[in-house]
């Protein structure tokens, strides 16, 4: 008979959910996680982990097409989209393991099954309609994620019209392709597309890509894009999709004017909804507001013992910020001296498209929306001597620092490895660095890094290799 | 090894003083003769100069501090080439070994200010250095708006790790008002309620450093010093005519009744040299120099800069010195060898139209002269009521160094200069 109670239950074992349970078990807790489909979640097995794998295989097309310029010559150059597929997945499969390792090393038990609350501290799991086990703790932490986000006339079928999910396991390489919405998840597939040789549209229904990136950033990662090869309409919206046999035509107002784009497939990536159906909410005090459950800074729903985490709780739907949640939570819910409340402005940003793109913290218009007066500082990798050996010459550092007190408000880049470089700014944000400690700071020469220096410095007029 | 910069003795006697501001932040590069911070002592604010040059590491005591003892060190001092990490190792440093502070001998030159930390006599560490010295965890961005806003970051505290303070802590320490980094000012008016059995209501001020150690000293004179007094009248009509005759001539700077009183003073404690005189335990000690402190008002309380050698300075000199030095007595820019070691006082309150009034004797020194308003008053002269422009004086005196005769002695002289004032000039 296997042990039924808890003292904390997470109901979904994503990014989220297992870094809460391990968490709580570090701190003594006798912990549980109740996953209904994979461990490690959309994140690990349909998300950030398996796209990064379809990406790095599209780089690498990337440079042996572009061999020559490094010296080499490989003719002929193909793929099998069967084996980039393949080791996506066994790069997923791999790290899913680990996750069931992680829980059984802390002593997490794993429920495989649906949670759903049933009044108390009672949680009743479900594995294809019939129960699993009922089982009580003394706290319970919702962290069942979310999924696509589908609109009127733009459902997608799984044939013709994918979401994320089938973009991941083509059969077949599409010749042509219309992503609709260019946030990350849309941007990454287009690029990824791209690269594999597809024509590519994107449409966006605000007035630019990657939306929620500094403007400067959306227009250069546009240019790139257009320069890749990439069609993009922006202020636009994809009215209808009409259904062939083997293609879609898509019809797309933009600027009052009507047009149809014919293509092979289509990916919906116009947002994500929280997963909030069948959770037991019914008659408790959890709120749910657009499809997202309504939390207290640190995590409490309202309801005695329910707490909520990750993409369940809204964006920026991120599975890093899932993870902190989750730790954050437990610890408050283990009365851990000095939580803090998650700062959402110090969460960084990334899409791994090419070029990359990271950020973190304010864009300069929220700064100077927020009543900020700016000091801006931008670096071009054309001036960095690591971008220029490395072939990737194209790119953008941009800094935004608070004009009175030099705090670092804001950091965006876009360009070759980016999304690695990023943290750096993030650990600045994090200890509250002004312009001085940045400045102070020695990076390594050559790298990518040197331009976050340049990019502080430029901010007061001090750039050194521009 | 940075240099340690310690509190400054201002002056002999100084044991304690308060740092009222830095002038210098922590980082910021420092020349010998820049003035790094100012220093409150008894009586007045003092610049504090650096002697080395370098970069200020670390500030210890921070500003508004009170009571912080000599030689105690209030900031580091990072040489060419050192950086932030040789703080760590000055911070577990052996303080310097005691040193015996030395006594005060008035008949040497005035006390050199102590503008050289490095030099000053070390004396045993204060049991609250640590206290005060102890490093406060903030966010580079919390010190810099705590600095911007005047907030003292070791009122704050911290709710960053290890409680450090942050950006959130300075935030909330400005949404609710928090008072910028106290300077010991009695400006600092406080309400208090007044309690319920009916006592009227009241505000109460914070001493001043100053305002302690008058109050310190007066009682201390009061108490041990046997006060006496002798008054007289003087008449100055003719030293009004000199001092008209004088001032027709002068554009600017004319020459004050006060001058006279001083310079009169002065040659008076020569011509009768044992009522120039302090009482010690162990002998009375006579001055050579006719010193004389002059009691002067200044927001912050009484101050008494000294004209030294009066006795032999020309009435310009005297006017021009006194000028100056009141001016900035009212800043509390003095600096204490130009307050402290006077021989003789005058305190002189005729511009208020007091006629007479006995002063409390300035220790260490042997007596005061009160000096009341010049008024027109009946006199008698060669047998008939006349009209005469008067102004009476009263010494008090300290009996255990000036007995009655030579305390009465001094002031005939000095009646006798004042009534010939033509004398004075020669």
């Amino acid at each position: 008979m296997a042990e039924t109670s808890f003292d904390l239950i997470v109901v979904g074992g994503g990014p989220g959910g297992y870094v809460a349970a391990i968490r709580a078990a570090q701190l003594g807790m006798k912990t549980a996680v109740v996953e209904r489909e994979h461990l490690g979640g959309i994140c690990l097995n349909w998300g950030c982990i398996p796209t990064k794998a379809l990406l790095r295989s599209a780089e690498v097309g990337h440079l042996l097409r572009h061999a020559d310029a490094y010296g080499f010559s490989a003719k002929e150059v193909s793929f099998d989209l069967k084996k980039v597929v393949k080791r996506s997945r066994d790069v997923a499969g791999q790290l899913s393991r680990g996750v069931g390792h992680l829980l059984k090393k802390n002593k997490v038990t794993v429920f495989d099954g649906h949670g759903r609350l049933a009044g108390g501290g009672k949680l009743k799991v479900e594995k294809d309609g019939k129960p699993v086990a009922d089982l009580t703790a003394k706290n319970i932490i919702l962290a069942t994620g979310a999924r696509a986000r589908s609109l009127p006339g733009l459902e997608p079928d799984g044939k013709l019209v994918w979401t994320y999910k089938e973009a991941m396991v083509p059969e077949a390489m599409p010749k042509s392709l219309l992503v609709v919405g260019s946030g990350a998840i849309g941007i990454e597939f287009a690029s990824f597309y791209r690269d594999l040789g597809a024509e590519v549209t994107v449409v966006e229904v605000l007035d630019r890509v990657l939306p929620v990136e500094d403007e400067e950033i959306s227009a250069f990662a546009r240019k790139a894009f257009e320069k890749q090869g990439m069609k993009i309409m922006t202020s636009a919206t994809v009215k209808a999709l009409k259904k062939g046999a083997d293609s879609v035509t898509a019809t797309i107002e933009a600027g009052g004017k009507v047009s149809e784009v014919a293509v092979d497939r289509v990916i919906l990536a116009v947002g994500i909804v929280g997963n909030v159906e069948n959770l037991g909410l019914e008659g408790t005090k959890v709120k749910v507001e657009k499809t997202h459950v309504v939390i207290d800074s640190w995590g409490f729903t309202g309801e005695a013992g329910v707490y909520a985490i990750g993409d369940l709780v809204g964006p920026p739907w991120l599975a890093h910020k899932a993870m902190h949640e989750g730790v954050i939570c437990v610890e408050k819910i283990a009365g851990v001296k000095g939580v803090h409340p998650m700062d959402t402005t110090k969460i960084p940003g990334c899409t791994y498209c090419r070029p990359q793109v990271a950020s973190v913290g304010f864009t300069e218009k929220a700064a100077k929306a927020a009543g900020r007066e700016v000091k801006v500082g931008r670096f071009p990798f054309i001036g960095n001597g690591k971008a220029i050996a490395l072939g990737e010459p194209e790119g953008l550092v941009k800094t935004v620092f608070d004009a009175k007190t030099g705090e670092l408000l804001g950091a965006h880049m876009i360009g070759a490895e980016v999304t690695e470089l990023i943290q750096g700014y993030g650990i600045a944000r994090t200890l509250e660095s002004t312009e001085a400690e940045l400045m102070h700071t020695v990076f390594p020469h050559p790298t990518l890094s040197e331009m976050m220096h340049e990019a502080v410095l430029a901010a007061y007029g001090r750039a050194l290799h521009i | 090894m940075p240099i340690e910069i310690l509190m400054p003795a201002l002056s002999p006697t100084m044991t304690e003083g308060n740092l009222a501001k830095w002038l210098k932040n922590e980082g910021e590069a420092v020349k010998p003769g820049d003035v790094i911070a100012e220093i409150e002592t008894d009586k007045a604010t003092m610049e504090v100069e650096a002697v080395d040059e370098g970069k200020l590491g670390k500030i210890l005591v921070p500003a508004g501090s009170q009571g912080v003892k000599v030689n105690q060190p209030i900031a580091l001092l990072l040489e060419e080439g050192e950086d932030a990490s040789a703080l760590a190792k000055a911070a577990t440093a052996a303080p310097k070994p005691p040193a015996p502070t030395p006594t005060p001998t008035p008949t040497a030159a005035p006390a050199p200010v102590a503008q050289q930390p490095s030099a000053a006599p070390a004396a045993a560490p204060a049991a609250t250095a640590a206290a005060t010295g102890e490093r406060v965890f903030a966010s580079p961005l919390a010190r810099r708006m705590a600095q911007q806003a005047g907030l003292d970051l070791a009122r704050l505290n911290g709710s960053g790790p290890h409680g450090r303070v942050v950006k959130a802590d300075i935030d909330a320490a400005l949404a609710r008002g928090a008072p910028a980094a106290a300077k010991p000012t009695w400006a600092a008016v406080s309400a208090v309620a007044p309690p319920a059995f009916g006592l009227p209501a009241f505000t109460e001020q914070p001493h001043s450093m100053m305002r302690k150690v008058i109050a310190r000293r007066l009682v201390e004179s009061k108490r041990e010093a046997p006060h006496f007094y002798l008054t007289l009248d003087c008449n100055i009509d003719r030293l009004l005519q000199l001092r008209q005759e004088i001032n027709a001539k002068r554009e600017k700077d004319k020459i004050s009744v006060n001058d006279f009183v001083i310079k009169a003073s002065a040659l008076a404690l020569k011509q009768v040299p044992a009522a120039n005189a302090s009482w010690t335990e162990s002998a009375v000690r006579l001055y050579q120099a006719a010193d004389v402190s002059v009691a002067v008002a200044t927001p912050g309380g009484l101050i008494t800069p000294i004209i030294r050698g009066a006795d032999s300075k020309s009435l310009s000199t005297i006017s021009a010195e006194m000028k100056d030095l009141a001016g900035r007595a009212r800043e509390g820019k003095l600096k204490p060898e130009e307050y402290q070691g006077g021989t003789f006082s005058v305190s002189n309150l005729g511009m208020f139209g007091i006629r007479e009034f006995a002063a409390v004797i300035n220790p260490p020194q042997g007596a005061i002269l009160a000096v009341g308003a010049g008024e027109q008053r009946p006199i008698v002269k060669d047998n008939a009521l006349a009209i005469a422009t008067m102004m009476s004086c009263t010494l008090s005196v300290d009996h255990r160094v000036v007995d009655g005769a030579i305390g009465a002695e001094f002031l005939a002289a000095f009646k006798k200069l004042i009534e010939d004032p033509l004398s004075m000039l020669i």
